[in-house]
């Protein structure tokens, strides 16, 4: 029989109406995952990222989820409170139909860490720096079945796996296979 | 590897078409920083003084502050450097928003204007891909309709655009470039692009920026982030609400505008409507605001809301960006009553691109010449009987240089000139040929009278700042405010304000002494120039009381991201003097003298002109300039800057100077 366990869900509540569109969450975001930490920053590296039509009043900050190799068949427009929306501007996905959450040199895929990287910080630091409270940090308890726990995989080797096969996705399995082992060659 | 900069400008001679990414020197760096002072030092260089503002050979220079684009909050500013069609004078006026990051991010510190395009054309700066592009299609379009069209037409909403209106196009003398929520506004630089026949300047940018010390970098990012949110917490006491906390001024956030309605004068700069700010007005005002206000936002990288998104269903233009105290220049100038017309009429112009401060003083004073029988109804056709039809009339009028707007297109000053028949009384608040903040005082103020008189940004509001406005009454309330002052530069500083009375022996005008009233100066000015060349936005740093940055973090913060090590003694008197000097230089070899460092004669009603002529003496010495307000060779040759000594004493202006001591 499987046992319950706890999950800590870690929750990034988005307040639209409360965003003053200054992009310093994606400013921020870029400069804490720069190699060596804050040394340069750029919001195109940014997995958060400003949706921004200031006279149609849209502010929507998006985080950069899952990649994904093909893009959806069809498109849904959603009205809001008289405001349209794309059904892109709400995806998470780093998609072959947009340029978001690529990496602007190599097209390599972003992904948000919640900021969990070495050393792990108090709240996303996208949070933060957001003073107009637009964003803001929960960390909740959830129970979950015990084997879900199993599933998790090395998220390093989850990283890698999926940036390679972006490289696949972008130039075809072949020429991904042919740099890499001519990168094995230099070394 | 270059740090907060990205070491290189994009030169773009329009009359060619040539394009050229150059490599900047870094000891320009090291001597003027970047903004401001490296603009100033290519206007310097490049461009020589007897040429025409509107001619060709002007350059029109986009420069980003050193720190722009960097995680710096507030760090977000493009200053704009021409000579004035104005003033004649240098221009360097300056606008938020978004343009100076992406710039950045494109790759390049400036974008440097030349020549004159044969047709209307845009540019397109895409990273390493700068393109010059038709814009007939755009001829006579708004500001805000050109970004959009542009932004479609290239198909990317992330571009960040600078553009100029009907007004820019028509080199009126007083048109702004405006781009998506801020300006460039004073003193025509928007006129200098339409005579370079540039409707605007559309950039996208996707490069790493640098910094040279990271972790100290960022430490000081989040004590200036941490600050901030304790001052919103904490506003200072004693002043009005729209001067306690931090930004802009918080026109969008607060509709309290006692101060600003019955402090500041209505008209030409001519009335103080002591009695207007009654709790009908305030509910009305209220009213309007809250429904006019659809959002409030902000700059990149800046937590304050300086900012709003305007949407009201009686606007002309019915949606726009608007900041700060617009929506009452025009109100007050037209003597109006009602906020409405202020959204109304900032919008439209806005759209073609006037400066909001300017424009209705202009109207202002036509009105007045209308009243005072020197222009006529020949002059004015169907000339409505009421203020706010008249502004609209006029407004149309300047924008496209019709009939007498050709003459007011050309500011106050110079279309009291034009118009004779005793115009010139009514030009009664301009400085160097510019209109100032409409406000009129009793008491001569020493400290104001020396900013207003000198300063060289020609506007006021953009020279002082950290200092309230007028003595607290109470003692206890004074000391109270140096407890945790930590901003001011010095000791001497506080003392001064825990002294200064309202009334008595430690009252304007004789007090504060000389060198004080000197270091006060020296010292607010220090501090706007300091942003002018990092980028950081004044409503953060220089002009609120207690802001966030200030003379004892910002050289450290410089010298984190750039690499350079620079402590306060060289970023005060080194650097910021070096500017400083050179900007007087550049104006002294446009003609700038002495009598033009003059205030206008109704600004205080109690004027004392020797104890005025000693303010100014004592502040030039001061300042190691000479007593017509010129730098000396000695102060230049100090301040590396002997080649510029050397052109002022060759081309005779010392001379000049010297007779006029003599006669």
């Amino acid at each position: 029989m499987m046992g319950k366990k706890t999950k800590t869900v870690k929750v990034i509540n988005i307040d639209l109406e409360k965003c003053n569109g200054c992009r310093a969450c994606e400013m921020i975001c870029s400069a804490f995952h720069a190699s060596e930490k804050y040394s340069s920053n750029n919001p195109t590296r940014s997995r958060i990222r400003m949706i921004r039509r200031p006279l149609e009043d849209i502010y929507l900050p998006i985080y950069a989820g899952e990649y994904t190799a093909a893009e959806c068949m069809g498109r849904d427009k959603y009205v809001i409170d008289g405001k349209e929306y794309d059904e892109c501007d709400f995806c998470r996905a780093s998609c072959p139909s947009r340029e978001a959450f690529k990496e602007p040199d190599s097209g390599l895929p972003l992904k948000c860490d919640m900021c969990e990287d070495d050393p792990p910080q108090e709240e996303p630091l996208c949070v933060k720096w957001c003073l107009s409270d637009a964003l803001t940090y929960e960390i909740r308890e959830e129970e979950v079945e015990d084997e879900e726990e199993e599933e998790q995989k090395d998220l390093t080797q989850e990283e890698m796996e999926r940036s390679i096969k972006a490289l696949a996705d972008r130039y075809g399995l072949d020429k991904a296979a042919n740099s890499m082992a001519r990168l094995l060659k230099k070394e | 590897m270059r740090y907060a900069e990205t070491g290189y400008n994009l030169e773009i001679d329009l009359s060619s078409g040539n394009i050229e990414k150059v490599q900047t020197d870094p000891a320009l760096t090291e001597l003027h920083l970047g903004g401001l002072g490296t603009n100033a030092r290519i206007l310097w260089d490049r461009v020589p003084p007897e040429t025409d503002p509107l001619a060709p050979e002007n350059l029109l220079i986009f420069g980003t502050g050193l720190l722009a684009g960097t995680p710096a909050p507030g760090a977000n500013r493009t200053i704009v450097t021409t000579y004035s069609p104005q003033t004649l004078l240098m221009a360097y006026s300056m606008m938020g928003g978004f343009f100076a990051p992406e710039l950045k991010y494109a790759g390049y510190d400036k974008v440097i204007f030349s020549g004159r395009s044969p047709e209307l054309v845009y540019i397109w700066i895409n990273n390493d891909k700068v393109e010059i592009k038709d814009a007939s299609h755009l001829q006579g379009k708004g500001v805000v309709e050109t970004e959009e069209l542009i932004k479609q037409e290239l198909e990317d909403q992330d571009a960040q655009v600078a553009s100029i209106g009907l007004a820019g196009e028509n080199n009126v003398y007083y048109a702004s470039v405006e781009h998506a929520r801020s300006s460039a506004s004073r003193a025509g630089i928007g006129a200098v692009m339409g005579s370079k026949n540039l409707k605007a300047v559309a950039v996208r940018g996707t490069k790493d920026l640098n910094i040279a010390r990271p972790e100290k970098f960022i430490e000081l990012c989040n004590e200036v982030l941490d600050y901030i949110q304790w001052r919103a917490d904490n506003p200072v006491q004693h002043v009005p609400p729209i001067l306690a906390g931090l930004g802009s001024p918080q026109e969008m956030a607060i509709h309290d505008e006692a101060w600003h309605t019955t402090a500041f004068s209505w008209g030409n700069a001519r009335y103080r409507r002591k009695e207007f700010w009654t709790e009908e007005v305030e509910d009305e005002w209220f009213r309007v605001q809250d429904g006019a206000v659809q959002r409030l936002i902000s700059c990149y990288n800046c937590p304050m809301k300086c900012g709003a998104i305007i949407a009201y269903p009686t606007l002309e233009l019915s949606k726009y960006m608007m900041k700060c105290y617009s929506k009452l220049t025009y109100v007050m100038g037209a003597m109006a009553d009602n906020l409405e017309f202020g959204f109304r009429i900032a919008g439209l112009a806005q759209g073609y691109g006037v400066d909001s401060y300017t424009a209705p003083q202009v109207m202002a004073f036509a009105i007045e010449l209308y009243e005072n029988g020197i222009l006529t109804d020949e002059d004015l056709p169907d000339f409505p009987a009421d203020n706010e039809g008249r502004f609209f009339y006029l407004l149309e009028k300047i924008v496209r240089r019709e009939g007498i707007g050709d003459v007011l297109a050309n500011g106050v000053y110079w279309a009291a000139r034009q118009i004779g028949g005793g115009a010139e009384a009514y030009d009664s608040n301009t400085i160097k040929k510019h209109e100032q903040i409409p406000i009129k005082l009793g008491m001569l103020n020493p400290v104001f009278f020396l900013m207003h008189s000198t300063g060289e940004k020609i506007n006021i509001t953009q020279i002082e700042g950290q200092l309230p406005q007028a003595p607290f009454p109470e003692k206890e309330d004074r000391e109270e405010f140096v407890k945790n002052w930590f901003q001011a530069p010095s000791e001497n500083i506080k003392d001064f304000f825990v002294k200064w009375e309202p009334r008595g022996e430690y009252a304007f005008p004789y007090f504060p002494d000389f060198q004080t009233a000197c270091e006060l100066v020296e010292w607010q000015e220090t501090m706007h120039y300091i942003d002018d060349t990092t980028g950081i936005c004044a409503g953060l740093s220089s002009f609120p009381i207690k802001p966030p940055y200030h003379i004892h973090n910002l050289p450290t913060l410089i010298s984190a991201g750039t690499g350079l090590d620079i402590d306060k003694d060289e970023l005060w008197n080194k650097i910021i003097k070096r500017n400083r000097c050179l900007l007087r230089a550049i104006n002294t070899r446009r003609g700038l003298r002495r009598k033009d460092d003059r205030p206008p004669e109704d600004h205080w009603k109690k004027r004392f002109p020797e104890h005025e002529a000693k303010l100014l003496d004592e502040y030039y010495k001061f300042k190691g300039w000479n007593s017509e307000g010129i730098p000396t060779r000695e102060t230049l040759r100090s301040l590396d800057l002997d080649h510029v000594g050397e052109d002022l004493e060759k081309r005779g202006i010392y001379d000049d100077g010297q007779k006029d001591e003599d006669s």
